[in-house]
């Protein structure tokens, strides 16, 4: 127990440092936001327009960098993380919890699924080493070094343009409204299909390649020799002799992943035009929209923080080794 | 006596190299059966060989192993299967790395159970994994230990109670305690020879350690670049070891018991499998090699009942 509690107070002061340099960041950039807004808006804004602009994104020079600190901690707290430039007026936190499922819903799937299907495939193909099996890695490694949004565009020309399959882009189709109904599901379900199968052809190699080493390294350990010599079933040492300690490095990879689905997505939702997370990061860093680049980067810094708590607690459950005891 | 594993004119390759030769054994109900040798002998691949265990690119060419009139060799995965453990179990070094670091000893110990006595209800299983646990003498609550909490002493106690769970007819020990200390390995040996009196198991007994041997076995084959060169019963080969190879083995560790002698050791190394020396693959290192010993390879020739001997030295014809 003292040991979460330890973790815990590492991940707050990591936590703190993050949005500290969060804040600090935008403001250490040349250039300024509400300049850009207002070449945005054409020069259309008079000076009284233009000065409540910077009160507006808390960018008023008479304020001291240290009450901004505090100001923005204030706010941060609330939940309101200012008003977006690209999609102004509306605030970036709801721009954030509109984009967020989508992201979730589709690479954070589509990774989990990678990795269960690329570490089932590592398994076998480390368990029955020299079998078929060898011969799927080359294939596999070869589709993930095609570079992704290369992939994207091939996908899309062969089963949206050539043969017309699946939608080319966005994450429901035009004119429906989000809805709980089987027509909007569906509907979300067939736009998911090219990204997510790129996604998992991308990634599934590295998965697999890294389970089936494990799996040849932990093989020929002397546990799996007496586990066979015991007399146990194929299955029983594959899974729970080998794998279960093949597995391990795995895991931590797997929570790091985990961490950068969201910066992960910025490549896919570009070529699918997808209404997630990456998609707005893109618009926002086309349009210089500190306060929306702010928010993805935080919620960035926390994903990948919540994947690293998540690593700590797989690996505690899996490997008692890490379990301290007194 | 009745033989319960006969292991027959055993080969086993590596690839294009032969680790063993032709070796035929004999282990008895009730028996303790010393393999000596040195590392690269061919001592643990002829056990590995004859329990069906060999890794690749290991591979056995010829030969049988007769348990109980069933040549092991011939059997399918699923009848082999069966017999391990139940009628063969294993105790490996376990102070290493033969428990699996990441399940407990009680579902390590279970797993045998579950897989071999299906009939057996949970309560049931749990509590012969205690009554295991305190056959070799280690505190019940260990059941639900990892290896990493035990020492290393417990962790081969854990092994032998492991290899007890199906009462066996044969354990075969595999360098049980080479990474231990001396006196934890006498504390532990002792306690296997007494289970084996009480359970009735025959042991094959695999070390380097020829003095461990002398002490704990009734019968010491000694091995030389993958052959027998030497069978007899323990109390002969201390008293009067006929192959030099033997009587340079004893020489280079310290008798227990007995009185003190000068202790010498084997000048040069174990041979190589990719380039054994023609005739006995032992005369370069031997201080009574012959003409003879560099030409042709001496076979292994009873000269007394019960004892067997490949050298020169000992053949009438030369």
């Amino acid at each position: 127990m003292t040991f979460l509690l330890r973790r815990a107070l590492f991940y707050l002061v990591t936590l703190w440092a993050a949005i500290t340099a969060n804040f600090l960041l935008p403001r250490l950039l040349p250039g300024d936001p509400v300049q850009a807004m207002i070449t945005k808006l054409g020069g259309r804004l008079n000076s009284d327009a233009m000065a409540s602009l910077y009160v507006l994104f808390g960018l008023d020079e008479n304020k001291s960098i240290w009450e901004q600190y505090v100001d923005y901690w204030a706010s941060l707290v609330r939940g309101d993380l200012g008003l977006s430039f690209t999609f102004f007026p509306t605030p970036v936190a709801d721009v954030l919890s509109q984009s967020m499922p989508w992201t979730l819903g589709l690479v954070g799937v589509t990774t989990v699924i990678a990795f269960l299907l690329g570490t089932l495939l590592g398994v076998y193909a480390g368990w029955k080493r020299g079998s078929w099996m060898d011969n799927l890695i080359p294939i596999t490694t070869f589709l993930s070094s095609i570079p992704y949004f290369w992939l994207g565009l091939i996908a899309i020309s062969l089963f949206s343009v050539t043969w017309p399959l699946f939608p080319a882009s966005g994450g429901y189709a035009p004119g429906l409204v989000p809805e709980f109904s089987g027509e909007f599901i569906g509907s979300v379900l067939e736009h998911a299909v090219l990204p997510g199968i790129t996604i998992v052809v991308s990634s599934v190699a590295g998965w697999i390649l890294g389970m089936r080493n494990m799996m040849v390294t932990v093989t020929a350990e002397d546990y799996v020799l007496v586990a066979r010599a015991k007399g146990l079933t194929q299955k029983r040492i594959m899974f729970a002799y080998a794998a279960r300690n093949a597995v391990l490095p795995s895991i931590s990879g797997f929570a790091l992943s985990l961490g950068f689905i969201v910066g992960g997505a910025l490549l896919v939702e570009m070529v699918f035009s997808y209404p997630g997370l990456g998609y707005v990061l893109f618009q926002g860093i086309g349009a210089k929209d500190y306060p929306l680049m702010q928010g993805v980067f935080l919620v960035i810094t926390l994903a990948v923080l919540v994947a690293n708590l998540l690593a700590d607690i797989g690996y505690l459950l899996l490997d008692p080794r890490t379990r301290r005891e007194g | 006596m009745s033989p319960v594993l006969e292991i027959r004119d055993l080969s086993v390759d590596y690839g294009n190299l032969r680790a063993v030769h032709n070796v035929s054994l004999t282990l008895n109900a009730g028996e303790v059966l010393g393999l000596a040798g040195e590392s690269g002998s061919g001592k643990s691949t002829l056990a590995y060989a004859a329990t069906r265990l060999l890794q690749v690119p290991g591979k056995v060419p010829s030969g049988q192993v007769l348990f109980k009139g069933q040549d092991l060799l011939s059997l399918t995965d699923k009848q082999l299967q069966v017999l391990r453990w139940n009628e063969i179990a294993i105790v490996f070094q376990g102070a290493m790395n033969a428990l699996n670091p990441v399940i407990s000893v009680g579902t390590q110990i279970d797993d045998v159970l579950r897989t071999h006595r299906p009939q057996m209800k949970r309560p049931q299983r749990s509590a012969r994994g205690r009554e295991l646990l305190s056959l070799v003498g280690i505190p019940t609550d260990r059941l639900s230990s990892y290896p990493h909490q035990l020492s290393g002493g417990m962790r081969q106690r854990v092994m032998i109670a492991m290899a007890l769970a199906l009462e066996p007819e044969i354990v075969i020990m595999d360098e049980p305690t080479t990474a231990l200390d001396v006196v934890v390995q006498r504390q532990i040996l002792g306690q296997m020879m007494r289970l084996r009196e009480t359970l009735g198991f025959s042991v094959v007994f695999i070390t380097h350690d020829i003095s461990l041997l002398v002490e704990f076995s009734d019968r010491i084959a000694i091995m030389y670049g993958g052959r027998v060169v030497e069978e007899a019963p323990a109390s002969e080969i201390y008293r009067a070891a006929k192959h030099p190879y033997s009587q340079g083995l004893l020489g280079s560790f310290p008798a227990l018991r007995g009185p003190r002698r000068e202790l010498k050791g084997i000048p040069g190394s174990p041979p190589d499998l990719r380039s054994m020396p023609p005739g006995c693959p032992f005369h370069p290192r031997c201080p009574t090699a012959m003409d003879v010993c560099g030409e042709r390879m001496p076979s292994l020739e009873s000269v007394e009942e019960s004892r067997r001997v490949a050298c020169w030295l000992e053949d009438v014809r030369v």
